[in-house]
C-alpha cells in the first residue's frame, strides 16, 4: 500500500500512514495528479530528530477520499522536486525548503515563502530579498507595498512594466507572519486555540474556526451534535454572503462606480450585524466552539435572519442587475485578469478562483461535512476566468447561499443544553479536516503524540494556492487594472503568512 | 438613469443620525462591569485566553481582552458585558476595569496634547498601517467610512499617503517584518502627528503576545495618543474615541 485513503474528518493512527522511499513517494504522488479528479490539498514537513518527515495529502474529488502518504528524508541530501512534474506543488516545496533547508533539485524557483521566524537560514530577511529583475532600457519597475494605499494588509508587489503594460508581477509575502502554527502547540488551553483559529484570517473567521472545531471534535472522539452542525453550516454561508457582497463593493470602487460601491457596502452591514445579534461580534468571533455552542440559534433569531434576507435580496438583485449592465463596469471587468482553465489546473487553483475558470472544485460537494450532505450543493461554474467571471460567481454564490440559509431555517434544531467537557485527544492520531470557506478550501491537519498532546498543527488557507494565479492573471494587463484583479481575487495575506 | 434613481430611493436612509448616542441592537460585548460577588478566582483567571483577568482584586484589562465573553458566560454574576461601546482611552491604565466600580471609560483631558485640539478638531486625516492584523480590524476601520457610520462627516478620513496624514492607526501585533515599514511610514508623516492603536492585537499583542515572530519595540519609543480596544474594534468605538480625542480640551 502506497497511501492510506481517508475521509474528511476521519481520525487514523499516525503510524498507519505508509512511509515510502522518496523516489516512490515522488512517483506515486505526482502520478496521482495526472488524473484531473485529484488535487493536492496539503504537502508539508515535520522535523523528526535530524530528519524531515514529508506528508503529502492528495484529494480524490470523485470518491470523497484523501490519499495520505509520507517519506522520511535527511536534511542535507538533495531530493528531486515534485514541481518539475506538476506546478501545483511549487509553493509547498518552497515552504519545505525554507523551513527545513532540504535541498530540492530541479525546482524552478526556491523563492522564500514567508521568512518565518523559525526558517533555516536566519540571515534571510524581506529587506535584503533580491527581486526578480530583467535588464532592459525599455522596461521599468513599479514597487507597491508592503503598506498599500487602502486599509488592507501588507504585502509587496513588484511589477516589471513595458510602458503601461505589466510584463511580470512578483508577489512577496511574509509581512504578516505571526508564528500561528507554533503558537497552536505552545498554547495548550482549548480557548486559546479557538482564539488562534479565529485570528488566522479575519475575513474567514467562521471558515477557519469551523475547520478547527470539526477537527478537534473527531480528535477527541466526540460526536458533533446536530445544533453545532447546523450553526456552522449556517454561519459559513452567511460569511460567504457578507464577504462576497463586500468584494463587489470593492470592485465597484476600483472601477469608479460609486453607486455600486455604496450600495453593496451598505448591504454587507445587515449581514454582519446579524452575526453580532447572534454572538456579539460582527466577524463571528466567539461564535463557534468545539464541543458546545454558547450562542444557540433560536426560532426568534431564525425569524430575524429571514427578515434580514428578505430585505437584502431585492436590493441586492436590483443593484446587481444595474451593475452587470453598466457599460462603465463591464468595460473594465471583461477580459481583465484572465486565468485560463489550463493555467488554473496546472497551478492547482482552489475555491471560487478555480470555479471562475471552469474547474469544478468545491469541498462542499466533493468532501461534504457538517450539513452539506443534505444540501446537495452544486458548484457554480464560469468559463472565462476574468474579473467579470469572478464578479458573477460572487453574485451567483450569494444567491445560492441565501437559498441554502432559507432551507436550513425551515428546520432549526432544538438547543443542545448538554454541555460536555471534551476529553483529551486520542493519542498517536492524524486528522485532516477541510471546509470550503468563501474564498476556497481551508485545510487543517493535526498530529498527536503518545500522551494525546498536539505535536504538529498545519494550517493551509486557500490563498496559499491562489496567490500565484493573481501574479499570472495580470500579465499583459494595464497596470491601472491591477486593483480590479486584486480585489476580485481578494486573497488573504494573514492566512498565507500564518 | 431612472434605474439609478430607483436604487437610490430604495436604499432609504442608511446613515446613523447620531453615532455618539445610537444604541447597538442585539448582543454586544462592550464595557464590562465586575461585581463584588465572591467566585473561585483561580478558575476565573484560567478561563481567559489572553490573561486579561487578574485577581485580588479582580480586574479586566480591555487592552488584552478579546471580548469572547467566556468569563461572563461562566460567571454571569461576577462579570457582565454591557452594550456601552465608548471604551477607548488615552492611557493604558484607563483600559483596566476594576471590581465593584461602575465608572465609564473616558479620555483623560490632562494628557491630551494641546496641538491635537488646536489643529485636528475639525479635520483629521489618518494613515492606517496593518502590522500583522488578521484583516478584521481593517474591515471595521473601512466600515467607519461607509454610508452607515459615515465618519467623514466629522472631517475624519483615511488617506493613502503618510505625507497627507495627521496620524497613524496601527492594527495587528506588529510582526518582525512590519517593524521597519511601520517606522518608515511614521517618520514620513509631518509633525504634529498622533498614534492610535486599534484592536487588542495592537494594544497588547492579544493572543500573539510573546510570539517570537513579533517586534513591538516601536511602541516602547513612541507615545500613544489613543487606545481603541476590541477584537475587532467596533466602528462606533473607534469613531467615538477619535471624536473625544480631537474635541476634548483641558
Amino acid at each position: 500500500m502506497k497511501a492510506i485513503a481517508i475521509k474528511n474528518n476521519q481520525p487514523i493512527p499516525f503510524d498507519t500512514i505508509p512511509t515510502l522511499e522518496y523516489s516512490q513517494f515522488l512517483e506515486f504522488n505526482t502520478s496521482l495528479l495526472q488524473d484531473e479528479n485529484h488535487h493536492c490539498v496539503n504537502y508539508y514537513g515535520i522535523a523528526i530528530q535530524d530528519k524531515v518527515k514529508l506528508i503529502c495529502c492528495i484529494a480524490n474529488d470523485k470518491d470523497a477520499l484523501f490519499h495520505v502518504s509520507s517519506s522520511l528524508v535527511p536534511r542535507q541530501t538533495p531530493i528531486e522536486s515534485f514541481t518539475q512534474h506538476h506546478l501545483a506543488f511549487e509553493k509547498f516545496e518552497r515552504e519545505i525548503y525554507e523551513n527545513f533547508g532540504v535541498p530540492i533539485r530541479n525546482h524552478p524557483w526556491l523563492k522564500p515563502v514567508r521568512f518565518a521566524f523559525n526558517q533555516t537560514n536566519k540571515n534571510n530577511t524581506i529587506a535584503n530579498y533580491p527581486f526578480f529583475n530583467i535588464e532592459s532600457e525599455e522596461l521599468h519597475q513599479v514597487g507597491v507595498g508592503p503598506i498599500h494605499a487602502g486599509i488592507i494588509e501588507p504585502g509587496h508587489f513588484r511589477f516589471i512594466c513595458n510602458g503601461e503594460q505589466i510584463l511580470h508581477l512578483e508577489i512577496q509575502l511574509g509581512y504578516q507572519h505571526r508564528g500561528i502554527e507554533t503558537l497552536f502547540l505552545q498554547k495548550k488551553k482549548l480557548i486559546e486555540r479557538h482564539t488562534l483559529a479565529e485570528n488566522i484570517s479575519g475575513d474567514s473567521v467562521v471558515g477557519h474556526t469551523t475547520t478547527f472545531a470539526n477537527l478537534w471534535e473527531v480528535l477527541c472522539n466526540v460526536k458533533t451534535d446536530v445544533e453545532s452542525h447546523f450553526a456552522r453550516t449556517l454561519a459559513l454561508e452567511l460569511e460567504r454572503i457578507a464577504i462576497h457582497t463586500g468584494d463587489l463593493s470593492g470592485m465597484c470602487t476600483d472601477v469608479g462606480y460609486q453607486l455600486g460601491s455604496a450600495v453593496y457596502g451598505r448591504l454587507r452591514t445587515p449581514i454582519i450585524n446579524f452575526f453580532q445579534q447572534w454572538c456579539g461580534n460582527r466577524m463571528a468571533k466567539s461564535l463557534i466552539r468545539a464541543g458546545f455552542s454558547n450562542f444557540p440559534i433560536t426560532e426568534e433569531l431564525g425569524e430575524k435572519l429571514k427578515k434580514v434576507l428578505d430585505a437584502f435580496e431585492p436590493d441586492f438583485d436590483e443593484i446587481c442587475k444595474e451593475t452587470f449592465s453598466a457599460p462603465t463596469v463591464l468595460g473594465r471587468f471583461e477580459k481583465t485578469g484572465i486565468v485560463t482553465n489550463a493555467v488554473g489546473k496546472s497551478i492547482g487553483l482552489v475555491g471560487m478562483a478555480a470555479r471562475m475558470t471552469n474547474i469544478n472544485r468545491d469541498i462542499r460537494t466533493s468532501h461534504p461535512y457538517n450539513l452539506y450532505p443534505n444540501l446537495s450543493h452544486q458548484p457554480i461554474l464560469k468559463h472565462h476566468g476574468d474579473a467579470y467571471s469572478r464578479a458573477r460567481i460572487k453574485y451567483r454564490e450569494v444567491k445560492q447561499s441565501i437559498a441554502y440559509i432559507k432551507t436550513l431555517l425551515n428546520a432549526i434544531p432544538a438547543e443542545n443544553t448538554n454541555k460536555i467537557v471534551l476529553p483529551k485527544p486520542t493519542p498517536n492520531t492524524f486528522v485532516l479536516s477541510m471546509v470550503e470557506g468563501w474564498r476556497g478550501e481551508i485545510c487543517h491537519c493535526a498530529i498527536t503524540d503518545a500522551q494525546g498532546e498536539l505535536v504538529h498543527y498545519k494550517i493551509k488557507d486557500p490563498s496559499f494556492h491562489n496567490w500565484l494565479a493573481m501574479a499570472l492573471a495580470v500579465r499583459n494587463n494595464e497596470i491601472s487594472d491591477f486593483p480590479i484583479s486584486n480585489k476580485s481575487f481578494n486573497l488573504s495575506y494573514a492566512g498565507h503568512d500564518l | 438613469m431612472i434605474n439609478n434613481l430607483k436604487i437610490l430611493i430604495h436604499q432609504g436612509k442608511q446613515y446613523i443620525p447620531d453615532v455618539t448616542t445610537v444604541e447597538i441592537p442585539g448582543v454586544f460585548r462592550g464595557l464590562p462591569i465586575i461585581s463584588n460577588e465572591k467566585v473561585d478566582e483561580n478558575t476565573l483567571e484560567e478561563i481567559c485566553p489572553t490573561k486579561a483577568i487578574t485577581t485580588n482584586p479582580v480586574q479586566l484589562d480591555l487592552g488584552k481582552c478579546t471580548f469572547c465573553g467566556a468569563c461572563a458566560i461562566a460567571f454571569p454574576k461576577k462579570i457582565r458585558f454591557t452594550k456601552t461601546y465608548k471604551i477607548a482611552s488615552n492611557s493604558r491604565e484607563g483600559l483596566v476595569v476594576k471590581e465593584g466600580l461602575e465608572t465609564p471609560i473616558v479620555l483623560n483631558p490632562e494628557i491630551i496634547r494641546k496641538e491635537i485640539s488646536d489643529y485636528f478638531s475639525g479635520s483629521l486625516k489618518l494613515r492606517q498601517v496593518c502590522a500583522g492584523g488578521d484583516g478584521s480590524c481593517e474591515l471595521e476601520l473601512g466600515a467607519c467610512s461607509n454610508v452607515n457610520f459615515d465618519m467623514g462627516r466629522y472631517g475624519i478620513e483615511f488617506v493613502p499617503s503618510p505625507r497627507h496624514a495627521d496620524g497613524i492607526v496601527i492594527t495587528g501585533p506588529i510582526t518582525k517584518s512590519m517593524a521597519e515599514p511601520l517606522q518608515i511610514c511614521y517618520d514620513a508623516m509631518p509633525e504634529p502627528k498622533i498614534i492610535i492603536l486599534a484592536g487588542t492585537d495592537a494594544i497588547s499583542g492579544g493572543i500573539f503576545s510573546g510570539s517570537p515572530a513579533l517586534d513591538r519595540s516601536f511602541l516602547e519609543t513612541h507615545k500613544i495618543d489613543l487606545y481603541v480596544p476590541g477584537n475587532p474594534i467596533h466602528p462606533l468605538t473607534f469613531i467615538n474615541g477619535v471624536l473625544e480625542l480631537i474635541r476634548k480640551r483641558k
